[in-house]
């Protein structure tokens, strides 16, 4: 039983009625989440708590930090001995595929020329690593350890080495909040790598999984299909591997497959993340002409999408809050 | 001999601060979902324990300060925390003739209040997840309450 450690007579007749200050503040706090998601007002105050908040996410994030640093510096040589070996292994097998796509990436130039189309290729690359705190465990968004200070910006690409992780949500002055592809809130419009289908990758909140909802059941999507981004809508660069199909359920009364995939990065262990800088598509042939210029506007519009059905719409803008009923 | 009101207001402030602290260190991810909502249930020990001193102000800037740390809709938590805090407030007297385990469930009440309020507002800005482990904390929260009481009584009792 709690033992009263102080007086214990009521508050009342001291200070503001309990009543009134609970009206009070309850108030206040709908108009800041009114004024936070609807209007967007709140860019100035939130940079200043989030300027408190660091100091605290660091001091978290420090002694895993240390830890990793120690384990680091009293390797063994056998398990350092080990790691060269695999790492030159893997270098040599890069360094064969790099001079193939070197002749590929020359003559995809030309062919693009010729377009007068060069759909985003990464400019510049940032690697930012992810710091150890634990956000909501529901909503897939982790924290890096770049922010405005050093140039990021809301809506930038993320992508680990192995394909597309997700995109910077909300930057303060040294972190940012990255929301990952698998996050319920956030949707990418990708193309099959085979067949050459467009179509929308959601994310499920599930760290496994990404849904698509949007594929009529006689396109030709299979289970093995590699799913790259498309590049429209500016956000993502284009040919990043976003996700591979792991499940294609095809009822002919529906309109609709049940498609599901599994991203290529890997979204739950991944420590080094790299923010990237692209030029983003300059006149891509799909795109209406009110397209975005700048990437900064990106992620509020919705990423016009060749995608089989316009209710893909209401679904695709990436990380745009959309009041759900 | 009374402590004095500053200390207790320390103790009251610190114990809060590690509970938002503790609510961002990583765990495995089988854990996460369980993770009991310390600061809050710290808050409610503390309205019982000392009413005077913990007031719905701090609850509420407490909350405030977890919608930052966490990124989330600025006011989300601090309504929660705020509705918690003022719940206790009108069943202080009550709640802390409880038997322990009785208490416990009057814990859970709370608890279920807060995340109900989290739940909602995450549906009206758009988030909504709807699995039903996102209601895990209510149960580890009360499931927490008599170590809370043990170690709060340790602490005051000491600094008595």
């Amino acid at each position: 039983m709690v033992e009263l450690s102080h007086d214990s007579r009521p508050i009342i007749g001291r200070g503001p009625p309990l009543g009134a200050t609970f009206l009070t503040l309850a108030l206040a706090s709908v108009a800041l989440m009114v004024a936070d998601k609807r209007y967007d007002q709140l860019a100035q105050v939130r940079g200043w708590l989030s300027a408190a908040a660091y100091p605290v996410q660091v001091a978290v994030d420090l002694p895993f930090r240390a830890w990793g640093w120690v384990t680091d510096s009293f390797a063994d040589r056998s398990r350092l001995r080990r790691e060269n070996l695999e790492l030159t292994a893997r270098l040599r097998l890069a360094n064969l595929q790099l001079q193939r796509f070197a002749a590929l990436e020359d003559e995809n130039r030309r062919l693009r020329d010729m377009r007068e189309n060069s759909a985003g290729v990464a400019d510049r690359v940032l690697v930012a690593s992810i710091m150890n705190v634990d956000l909501d465990p529901f909503r897939h968004r982790v924290l890096v350890d770049k922010g405005a200070r050093d140039g990021v910006f809301k809506g930038q690409a993320v992508l680990d080495a192995d394909g597309i992780f997700g995109q910077v949500a909300q930057v303060h002055v040294e972190t940012a909040e990255v929301i990952l592809v698998t996050d319920a809130e956030h949707a990418i419009p990708v193309q099959s790598n085979r067949s050459g289908l467009r179509t929308i990758g959601v994310g499920t909140g599930d760290s496994g999984r990404l849904s698509l909802p949007f594929v009529t059941v006689e396109s030709d999507l299979k289970t093995g299909d590699l799913l790259i981004s498309t590049g429209i809508g500016g956000v993502f660069p284009r040919g990043y591997p976003v996700a591979e199909v792991t499940r294609v359920d095809r009822n002919p009364a529906a309109t609709f497959a049940l498609v599901d995939a599994r991203p290529t990065s890997s979204l739950d262990r991944n420590r080094e993340v790299l923010l990237v800088w692209f030029t983003p598509p300059a006149a891509p042939l799909e795109a209406p002409a009110d397209m975005p210029a700048t990437t900064e506007a990106a992620p509020a519009a919705a990423p016009p999408t060749a995608a089989p059905s316009g209710a893909s719409a209401g679904a695709a803008p990436a990380a745009a809050p959309e009041p759900q009923p | 001999m009374r402590p004095s009101t500053f200390t207790r207001r320390l103790q009251y402030w610190l114990s809060v601060a590690l509970g938002l602290v503790l609510a961002i260190v990583p765990l495995p991810e089988w854990l996460g979902p369980v993770r009991p909502d310390l600061a809050l249930l710290a808050i409610i020990y503390w309205i019982l324990a000392s009413p005077r001193i913990a007031g719905l102000g701090y609850a509420w800037l407490a909350g405030l300060f977890l919608d930052v740390l966490r990124g989330m809709t600025l006011g989300q938590h601090a309504l929660g925390f705020l509705l918690v805090a003022f719940l206790t407030h009108r069943a202080q007297l009550r709640m802390r003739m409880f038997p322990i385990l009785h208490q416990a469930g009057a814990v859970m009440l709370l608890l279920a209040a807060y995340h109900f309020v989290i739940f909602w507002t995450d549906g009206l800005t758009g988030h909504g997840y709807t699995g039903w482990n996102r209601w895990l904390p209510v149960l580890s929260g009360a499931l927490l309450w008599p170590l809370i009481v043990a170690a709060g009584d340790t602490l005051t009792r000491r600094s008595r």
